[in-house]
């Protein structure tokens, strides 16, 4: 899958060192535009870190950039501003805020002080749309911290969208979902894919299947193998890592530490 | 020179006092984010421990030496029923543990007011720490170091050395350790945390008792003495970095340098001021203090 | 599709912001009518200059509870920006006091100085000073918390550090007698530009100023904590984070919060001044400043009239107590405080919220309970208890009371988690 993609995700040796143990070691990745990218990889393969390194988040080195724009060396909320969302493995949401305040919170970047110092006078259309795509319109008023954990992951992405992501970073979607709600949220991923690059850190193998476009398997900080679900799952080094692990799908890791 | 020599070694032993507060605070801010705002009246406790030996043991020197163990027991009984009663409960809400010991040490200076009176109280130092030594001695004067200071720069570095051997060399050590880098792992691989809790907080407060012992040596005991004296040992723990030994030794003496060397070419007043910037600033190049566990959170 | 986009959404929210703004009116009205006609009628004039006083720890509250209710930031050097305001206005009526080219008397009596400082100059100029008073607490919380913030410094490390802000300040005043007035601070104060402070009717008109100026304050943080500012700083109070990788600063955010308290403390500071004639280091160290937070915590850290509510009555209870009974105030004190914030975090007005709330109150209804009654028993009555902002909003707060009596006040940090165990 390597190949030209000038205003997609590209990323160029990157490399995360924690305390002398490299948890990236020399990642090449490329991530065209409207591509839906799965990474996967056993615990510690550093599909987190990876992400973290690209949104700003530990210092790396290497080169990621997206639509042309170096990522590396801003700060995080620049390059969230740069038009690059994510989600984290455990949901994030404003606990206290209603869905409709976490939502405006996240359309409200761009607002000038004015604005920001004004009572909000109705619900923007891009919030009303994206609640509705998340289907949490009939809990607009409820507090985010009181909705089911499944919602609340929606939530975060229904944020994403508002935040008007050119590029989304999931990490780990439907961790925790119910079989409805993992297909709600593939749907969802349908959806996001239209207009936007999405990549997503799963271990769920039926949901990789099925929603996948391209996949990246990742091991011990460095890339193994990329291509169609087919051609990784014929890759005999990706078999021989997974098999010494789970034959069919590799354990859920227990938190951020694993991976 | 001398003169330098002595402004150097005023800094060691403001350091000395500095560290012997900061380490019970230190174990207990590190490993259980918890403030304990009286940890001063810990430090209250542990002097008027000497005091109230004294009236039953004659001989200066007999009762601090008692004094030290048993300080240690009661401040270390305090911190033990503090933890056990409230700071058990603030788990979730750790910067509410700063406000609701700030009432206990509110409580405990009163009742040390009711019991002992409101005006500071003498103690008597043992013949041995009343002397000085003469270090150097050239044209332009002696250089003469205190006795009391000595002390407590060799129980400072005593406790140091006895808490290093702690952590890193018995069972509970590594527990205590363990619970430090991270509790739910600690918890999860069957570590009783609460039961370190208790311990850890029974020790820093313990130390704390140690430390009221030693200023019995160089300043008054009152109701209030641990107020002062406690916003400093913060800042040490602070710019130390949490959890921290070595971080907190450097940085109290460093500091006690700092302010005794400031203090000389300005006054009291201007270095309180110029070492809060100094500080300010260290943060903004290492916002977690000196040495920083490295984990994988975003806190 | 009936989507909250639509017409019928939109119409409810004007609904309830309509009802919500004459809620607050009538509140506003009722408080004004309370602080300017039922409290001058009824009290005497050292009363109401007892009043005053107070008024102004309402006025320091009112920004605590913005940076510290609303900003999450544990704010425990007020005092220094409420000495700042207080000694830049000392400093002119002492000037003044003194009449033009002369020392003010302290100087001249610890006969350190025999010229004016330099940094005393422009203190003469009855426009500078007033500007000082709010805009030097202002500037020097801006340089601060940009420094701070910026660096992430936050939680215990930030309360530390403003904690000892307010030591060293307290230091440097005692430290600097001749040109500060030392321990004494600066006392004796005569004049108001141009009134006599010892004239009752004066001192009258200085109560209503503060009461206005407390009002002013409270719309002022009622319009910040209501914006989509307010919301965003709950935000970043809860999940800093979060915040930031949605593209915001939350150091640009909280130090908003931040400056406004500043403010609103030096403007206090500044009414303080000729309300009771006297500043002074001990007005403004470690203890005074920790007692501010203490108000705050006992009327409801998060509410809008909770802070001034529980400033009020601390104050109120410390002068009637304290007098009679030292040791047992002090015992009160400490014990109402850990009892408070160990087992109420939303402060005594909670309690009736949580009363309330026990009747199943449909869950996230924008309809929120009346606001708790303010302050405990025997607080004074001159302030009326209603003007709470869950009374008059769709307010984030909604769930603030609740969550904090669970224990959860500060959400879980992105990156410590509440794991969740993977079925």
């Amino acid at each position: 899958m390597s190949g030209e993609s000038g205003a997609g995700l590209l990323i160029r040796d990157l490399r995360v060192v924690f305390d002398g143990f490299a948890a990236v070691d020399g990642v090449d990745i490329d991530v065209p535009p409207g591509d839906v990218r799965f990474i996967i990889g056993p615990n510690g393969a550093g599909k987190t870190t990876l992400v973290d390194a690209v949104t700003g988040l530990v210092k790396a080195t290497g080169s990621a950039s997206f639509g042309g724009r170096e990522l590396l060396g801003r700060k995080v909320h620049h390059i969230a501003r740069l038009g690059i969302g994510r989600t984290f493995q455990t949901a994030t949401v404003f606990e206290e805020l209603t869905v409709l305040q976490n939502l405006d919170i996240a359309a409200g970047t761009g607002r000038g002080p004015l604005t920001m110092l004004r009572r909000r006078s109705g619900v923007p259309p891009v919030v009303a749309e994206a609640m509705e795509a998340i289907g949490l319109t009939g809990e607009r008023d409820k507090p985010a911290g009181a909705l089911a954990h499944g919602r609340k992951q929606w939530l975060e992405i229904g944020m994403l969208l508002v935040q008007d992501a050119r590029l989304l970073l999931l990490d780990e979607p439907v961790a925790g979902m119910s079989q409805d709600e993992r297909e709600a949220t593939g749907e969802l991923l349908g959806l996001l894919s239209r207009e936007r690059t999405v990549v997503v850190i799963e271990h769920d193998m039926d949901f990789l299947r099925r929603f996948a476009r391209t996949v990246t398997v990742m091991h011990a900080g460095r890339k193994l193998s990329e291509g169609t679900v087919a051609e990784v799952q014929a890759d005999p080094k990706v078999q021989e890592v997974y098999l010494g692990h789970a034959p069919t799908a590799p354990d859920r890791p227990g938190g951020r530490e694993g991976t | 020179m001398t003169l330098v020599f002595s402004q150097l070694f005023t800094g060691i032993s403001i350091g000395a006092v500095l560290l012997l507060i900061a380490l019970g605070l230190s174990l207990t801010f590190g490993q259980m984010n918890v403030i304990n705002m009286a940890h001063g009246e810990f430090i209250m406790a542990g002097a008027y421990t000497v005091y109230v030996l004294q009236q039953v043991i004659s001989g200066a020197g007999v009762s601090l030496l008692v004094a030290l163990p048993v300080a240690f027991l009661v401040a270390g009984a305090m911190g033990v029923v503090l933890e056990r009663l409230l700071i058990r409960r603030l788990y979730t809400r750790r910067l509410d543990t700063l406000l609701v010991t700030w009432g206990v040490s509110l409580l405990l200076q009163q009742l040390a007011r009711d019991v002992f009176g409101a005006p500071n109280v003498q103690t008597q130092a043992p013949e041995l720490l009343t002397g000085s030594v003469k270090i150097l001695s050239t044209g332009a004067g002696d250089l003469v170091l205190a006795n009391s200071r000595l002390f407590i720069l060799a129980l400072a570095l005593l406790a140091v050395a006895a808490l290093t051997l702690l952590l890193r060399a018995t069972p509970l050590g590594r527990r205590v350790r363990a619970v430090v880098q991270n509790r739910d792992l600690a918890a999860a691989s069957g570590i009783a945390t609460g039961r370190v809790d208790r311990v850890t907080f029974f020790i820093g407060s313990g130390l704390a008792g140690v430390a009221g012992v030693a200023l019995t040596l160089v300043g008054p005991i009152g109701p209030t003495m641990g107020t002062n004296i406690i916003i400093d040992a913060f800042l040490v723990v602070v710019v130390g970095g949490i959890g921290q030994l070595k971080g907190t030794v450097i940085v109290a003496f460093a500091l006690g340098m700092m302010q005794s060397l400031v203090e000389y070419s300005t006054t009291i007043s201007v270095a309180k001021v110029l070492v809060f910037l100094a500080i300010v600033a260290f943060l903004q190049w290492r916002p977690q203090g000196l040495f920083t566990l490295r984990t994988r959170s975003l806190a | 599709m009936t989507g909250p986009g639509t017409a019928a959404g939109r119409g409810r929210f004007r609904l309830r912001a309509s009802q919500s703004r004459a809620r607050t009116a009538a509140g506003f009205g009722l408080a004004a009518v309370a602080l300017f006609a039922v409290a001058p009628l009824a009290l005497g004039d050292f009363r109401l200059n007892l009043l005053a006083k107070y008024l102004c720890m309402a006025i320091v509250a009112v920004g605590i509870g913005l940076a510290w209710g609303r900003g999450g930031m544990l704010v425990l050097g007020q005092g220094v920006f409420f000495g700042l305001g207080g000694y830049a206005m000392a400093m002119h009526l002492k000037l003044a006091d003194a009449g033009p080219g002369d020392l003010p008397d302290f100087m001249r009596l610890y006969g350190q100085v025999e010229r004016l400082p330099w940094w005393w100059e422009p203190f003469t100029s009855p426009v500078f000073a007033l500007a000082a008073v709010v805009l030097v607490p202002m500037a020097l919380a801006f340089l601060l918390g940009s420094l701070v913030f910026r660096r992430r410094v936050r939680g215990a490390y930030f309360a530390i550090l403003s904690q000892a802000l307010a030591a060293a300040m307290a230091i440097y005043l005692i430290g600097e007698q001749g040109t500060t007035g030392g321990t004494n601070g600066l006392t004796d104060i005569q004049g108001f530009f141009g009134y006599d402070l010892a004239d009752p009717a004066n001192q009258r008109v200085v109560y209503f100023i503060v009461a206005a100026c407390l009002l002013l304050m409270l719309a002022v943080a009622r319009q910040l904590m209501l914006s989509r500012y307010g919301e965003l700083l709950v935000a970043t109070r809860d999940a800093e984070e979060r915040v930031r990788f949605l593209g915001y600063d939350p150091a640009r955010v909280k130090l908003v919060a931040y400056v406004v308290a500043a403010g609103m403390a030096g403007l206090a500071g500044a009414l303080f001044v000729p309300a009771v004639g006297i500043i002074s280091p001990a007005l403004i160290g470690v203890v005074p400043s920790i007692e501010f937070v203490i108000g705050v915590a006992l009327g409801g850290r998060a509410t809008l009239v909770g802070p001034a509510l529980g400033a009020v009555g601390l104050a109120w209870a410390k002068t009637a107590l304290s007098e009679q009974f030292p040791a047992g105030w002090t015992y009160f004190e400490g014990l109402l405080f850990v009892l408070v914030v160990a087992f109420l975090p939303g402060g005594l007005g909670s309690v009736a919220g949580l009363v309330r709330r026990r009747r199943a109150v449909p869950a996230g209804a924008p309809e929120a309970p009346e606001a708790p009654p303010g302050v405990r028993p025997g607080g004074p009555p001159e302030v009326p208890s209603f003007l709470d902002p869950r009374a008059a909003s769709s307010s984030p707060l909604e769930g603030t009371v609740d969550g904090a009596v669970d224990g959860a006040l500060e959400a879980p940090a992105p990156g410590e988690p509440t794991r969740e165990v993977a079925p």
